[in-house]
């Protein structure tokens, strides 16, 4: 009887999941949205305290209050800048969680004294259990350690290294040593250090793959660790027969993967190639000095505050330039400037901009710009002709036109904001060193283009500063 | 063999389900559908709450309670960090319906 009355709240705990993940359609319900998930969770844990099998609760409830404490302090004081490591970090933290809670379920079963499952369990029941246990330790430290790499390099705590030579065949050895270890483990389940061996390759599995992968690229690597986490949950949901770790888990590896996919098709390039392919600009160097010399116009605030007086329409297009600023408040005491005047500004977003999906939409949100005025890559590209200025805000390879004209370009094909189609662009960057691909950039060259060197946040406040000191004259 | 096959079924069913509901996030919501769904990801934790308190041996038990902390780590600061940014999102929604 308390059996099905469990298993009813799971059941209502996964359909408010799905309920909480569709408010996240739109920023109006999201709130709501995200409230029903965390009531659906609330539920989930509440009945399981039922659970006849809990036989102490004060192991249970020290890990309930550390872990909330600790989760509490990280999600109100990380600043919203440093969101794609938080995200990871927490990420990391449920796969691991998946390895240990398969561990324990591997060991209990094998505790003869308590064997809860093998009583009543078929044999197939057993080797989906064990398969499941196996699966459960390998997605789960892949994304542990993957995540925790990720957060290094978010966080500047890890520099990329050298490149590993032979990193291929390091990962193809390391996979084919949990698969070895986890066929064995499935074939003797008694014998559980197995596990920790399946365990063990796969942690190291998980940091080379993320190792070697930086910079722009890490929003493809963050929205996989996301649907890896997810996986884990649900391959734990089979080891211990629970649909709603089963639904969920499920939930979440779609949900990653979907962005994963985006992630690659707005960089036009295939997951394997993110993850093992590193694009090398050969000729660059050599290149940089035929598209640049003697044809790149520098400006101060000032010229810029004349360009803009005369603009009816502004379209920004921020990069993780602006992140790492922190200019968000100074773009928008910009938009604000501008559109007190009568100039219609608006945003562009390219899907890999910053350093997660969504990173420059979080950042615009902080500093109170509307949502509708932030428009998607589809939405704003038709319209960069009618735009008369194009503020491009520490971003680099997603503007650059040799995508669209150079097919030798290691760029080419990758879908980009055509800000060169605007009547005049200016580029608010520290200097013209290359973005993350090494690929130079001909807009900064153009003859359209004006190159205001600046920090982001110090170049947005000089020119707020000329707009208002021209407007008194 | 039928629960396996059920599980399966409910797996693939789950599948599909999260697909068809998140390819209708816009693009502006992906960061906190991120940290939102990674929050629901620490389901796991009402398997390391049985592993906690079952007590069947000493390392499981270690390894449910650690694994309570971490999973609980990542539901409660998943929620409310989202929670975080979408008051964010939904504030300037308001204040866009009052300005027009």
């Amino acid at each position: 009887m308390m059996d099905i009355l469990v298993n009813f709240a799971y059941i209502a705990a996964a359909v408010l999941f799905i309920l909480g993940l569709k408010g996240l359609t739109h920023p109006r319900t999201a709130v709501r949205g995200n409230l029903l998930g965390a009531i659906g969770m609330l539920l989930a844990v509440a009945v399981t305290l039922l659970n006849e099998r809990i036989l102490s609760f004060e192991w249970v409830l020290a890990g309930l209050v550390v872990g909330a404490a600790v989760g509490s302090v990280l999600a109100l004081r990380v600043p919203m800048t440093d969101m794609p490591q938080m995200v990871a970090l927490l990420n990391g933290f449920g796969g691991l969680a998946s390895v240990m809670v398969a561990g324990a379920a591997l060991i209990e079963e094998q505790s003869t004294r308590y064997a809860i499952y093998a009583a009543s369990a078929s044999g197939i029941a057993l080797v989906q259990m064990n398969v499941a246990t196996v699966l459960s330790g390998f997605i789960g430290s892949v994304a542990f350690w993957g995540s925790l790499v990720a957060f290094g390099k978010l966080q500047g705590l890890l520099q990329d290294p050298p490149a590993i030579a032979h990193r291929q065949r390091i990962n193809a050895v390391l996979l084919v040593l949990a698969l070895l270890f986890g066929g064995w483990l499935v074939g003797m389940p008694e014998q559980t250090w197995l596990y920790w061996m399946v365990v063990l390759p796969a942690s190291a599995l998980g940091v080379l793959l993320v190792i070697g992968i930086g910079g722009a690229d890490m929003p493809v690597v963050i929205a996989l660790l996301n649907s890896y986490s997810g996986l884990a949950a649900s391959a734990t949901g089979f080891v211990l027969n629970n649909n709603a770790l089963i639904i969920t888990g499920a939930l979440v590896g779609a949900s990653g993967l979907i962005l994963t996919s985006i992630m690659c098709r707005a960089m036009n390039r295939s997951l394997a190639n993110v993850l093992f392919g590193r694009q090398s600009p050969a000729d660059a160097a050599a290149r940089v000095d035929d598209i640049y010399a003697g044809r790149v116009k520098s400006t101060t605030a000032d010229e810029l505050a004349m360009l803009l007086e005369g603009a009816g329409r502004v379209v920004v297009v921020p990069g993780f330039g602006m992140a790492v600023a922190q200019a968000q408040h100074a773009v928008r005491d910009l938009a604000n400037l501008l559109e007190a005047r009568g100039t219609q500004v608006e945003f562009g977003i390219h899907p890999v901009a910053g350093r997660m999906p969504g990173h420059m939409n979080v950042l615009l949100a902080e500093a109170d710009i509307p949502y509708d005025k932030v428009k998607a890559l589809d939405e704003i590209n038709p319209t960069f002709e009618q735009a008369d200025v194009a503020i491009v805000i520490g971003a680099n390879d997603v503007v650059n036109p040799s995508a669209r004209t150079d097919p030798a370009s290691p760029i080419a094909g990758m879908p980009i904001l055509d800000v060169d189609k605007a009547r005049s662009v200016v580029v608010i960057k520290r200097s013209l060193s290359p973005g993350f691909t090494g690929v130079p950039n001909p807009l900064f060259a153009a003859d359209k283009t004006l190159m205001f060197f600046a920090d982001a946040r110090k170049g947005l406040q000089d020119l707020v500063a000329a707009l208002k000191a021209g407007g008194t004259l | 063999m039928d629960s396996f096959i059920s599980a399966l079924t409910i797996f693939v069913l789950a599948i599909f389900v999260g697909f068809e509901v998140i390819t209708k996030v816009p693009p502006t919501l992906h960061t906190p559908l991120m940290s939102g769904s990674n929050a629901i990801s620490g389901i796991t934790l009402i398997g390391a709450v049985v592993s906690a308190g079952a007590q069947a041996t000493l390392v499981s038990t270690i390894l449910g309670f650690l694994a309570v902390v971490f999973a609980t780590i990542n539901v409660v600061g998943g929620f409310l960090v989202t929670h975080r940014m979408l008051g964010m999102f939904q504030k300037k929604g308001e204040q866009e319906r009052r300005g027009t």
